[in-house]
């Protein structure tokens, strides 16, 4: 059996497999928005891979966290720009 | 500066398929080898998954040969800056240690070339790439409509990727034209056997699945999140819904570190001679040309440097005919789908290019290169630092980018601070 870990999403709590991104922990939250550009507009994960940054969140009160090669771990506390 | 220092005799940055041969075989030969790499493990992006039983035959081969060469493997530790004397920096979760070399083999690796056009920054635009590795980390795509969109062979492998994890592929937009494909397919045969069985592969995995040639995407559409693409052939144009676009042009090979140690590039290519090795003594690089060759091209050069760097110079020579084979198929490959002129077209004025610092088209339109772009508009100056704007305005207007600057990936304030002070 794979175990899961829990995180929680902008309050939401997530239960996802071990080994999961945290982008796509905030992608099961239902959330596509994951932070807002300098002059506002939404944005969401695009090279999945740590290149772009615009998969940024805020990850344990840490701002600017890359969430595609973040792995989730129990207890993290994700906020978006959302 | 950094809290240890250690010392090898070869250093590896990256451990996808170039960097776990070259490992390897440096390795096996007697030498005292680290491959480093930023991720969790071995694999880089092709053949990244959650589990080490999920990875393709070849890759868990070259797995278990890694494993068994003695080579040190160092995770989670990314490789920032060049340290002041055959060094490197890397960042680790508790600080930055610094990796000592005599030789150094750079194996970093592709990223995909993403071209702007109306839309591309809605949320859920991303890449082909970028789409699979996300699922393979758990995004979750069951159910969902995806057009996937852009050029090269990687398509076809993202659709059938996404497909088994239960997408539903609404189309594919291949921007090359069919006879150059039907020219590329008929010479598969004679270039390499085992890549038309995968294709054959991939047909079977998406009958059903419209692949359109001569069609690519020239807006997305959506309010605070993608709700459809508009697609053409040339002459018209039809909307798609769908709840992802993955969308890129092919790969471009990342030059950030090679640039760094001085090494030359010329047209996009690091400049290397028959071994591997860069124009800087002592340091070589894999499959860092522009055409990308895939993984059995990463695999026969890393296994060329890798016997070079180790001093074993004529098991690295029985290789140079492999290479020059795998090196056939990726011009091949290249000239098939090279990339039509429309799509420099595809940005309006007030398309944003550079996405960290929000900068249009319009703003770049009066300079007449990246350096002035850059100082008078912030254009590449964000997070990515030009890695997707830089490569973009290369393909559009020909610009080339000018010298990086560490660090190579983002890092914390502290270890850059640590660097400094001791300078």
């Amino acid at each position: 059996m794979q175990e899961n870990v829990t995180i929680s999403v902008d309050g939401t709590e997530v239960s996802v497999p071990q080994g999961t991104a945290v982008a796509a922990a905030v992608a099961m939250a239902g959330k596509s928005r994951f932070r807002r550009s300098v002059s506002g507009n939404p944005r969401g994960p695009v090279c999945g891979m740590g290149i772009c940054c615009e998969c940024r969140v805020t990850i344990n009160d840490q701002p600017h966290q890359r969430s595609c090669v973040t792995i989730c771990e129990e207890g993290m506390e994700v906020r978006t720009d959302g | 500066m950094a809290d240890f220092r250690q010392d090898y005799e070869v250093v590896v940055i990256g451990a996808g398929p170039g960097g776990m041969a070259a490992a390897s075989v440096a390795a096996e030969a007697g030498r005292s080898v680290a491959l480093i790499d930023n991720t969790a493990g071995p694999g880089g992006q092709i053949w990244r998954s959650r589990k080490p039983e999920d990875m393709p035959p070849a890759a868990q081969e070259w797995l278990a040969r890694l494993n068994g060469s003695g080579a040190e493997c160092i995770y989670e530790t990314t490789a920032f800056a060049p340290g002041d004397s055959g060094s490197i920096l890397a960042e680790q979760s508790d600080g930055v240690v610094e990796i000592g070399y005599q030789k150094l083999i750079l194996a970093v690796g592709a990223q995909e070339l993403f071209m702007p056009f109306p839309g591309w920054t809605l949320p859920n635009v991303m890449g082909v790439g970028g789409l699979q590795v996300l699922s393979k980390a758990g995004w979750p795509v069951e159910g969902k409509r995806v057009v996937v969109a852009g050029s090269g062979p990687l398509l076809l492998a993202a659709a059938a990727h996404l497909k088994k994890y239960g997408a539903k592929i609404v189309c594919m937009a291949e921007q090359a034209r069919l006879g150059k494909l039907v020219n590329f397919g008929a010479q598969l045969p004679f270039l390499a056997p085992g890549k038309l069985i995968q294709g054959a592969g991939f047909q079977w995995d998406l009958l059903g699945v419209p692949y359109r040639t001569n069609c690519w995407p020239v807006a997305a559409e959506g309010d605070e999140c993608l709700k459809s693409v508009q697609l053409t052939n040339g002459k018209s144009a039809w909307t798609e819904e769908c709840d992802y676009l993955a969308c890129a042009f092919g790969l471009s090979p990342s030059l950030q570190w090679p640039r760094l140690l001085g090494c030359r590039t010329e047209a996009g290519n690091v400049v290397l001679d028959q071994t591997q090795q860069t124009t800087v003594s002592g340091v070589f690089c894999v499959a860092a040309d522009a055409m990308v060759g895939g993984v059995d091209s990463s695999l026969v050069e890393g296994q060329i440097a890798g016997y070079a760097a180790a001093g074993q110079s004529s098991a690295a020579e029985r290789l140079f005919f492999a290479r020059r084979k795998t090196k056939k198929f990726a011009e091949a490959m290249e000239n098939a789908f090279s990339l039509r002129d429309e799509l420099k077209n595809l940005a309006t004025d007030d398309t944003i290019v550079c996405r960290c610092e929000d900068v249009t088209l319009g703003e770049i339109k009066e300079h007449d290169n990246l350096r002035s772009a850059k100082l008078q508009t912030r254009c590449g100056m964000g997070p990515c630092q030009g890695r997707i704007c830089h490569c973009a305005l290369q393909t559009i207007h020909g610009w080339q980018s000018d010298s990086p600057r560490p660090p190579v990936l983002p890092t914390r304030v502290e270890s850059l601070a640590g660097r400094s002070s001791d300078d």
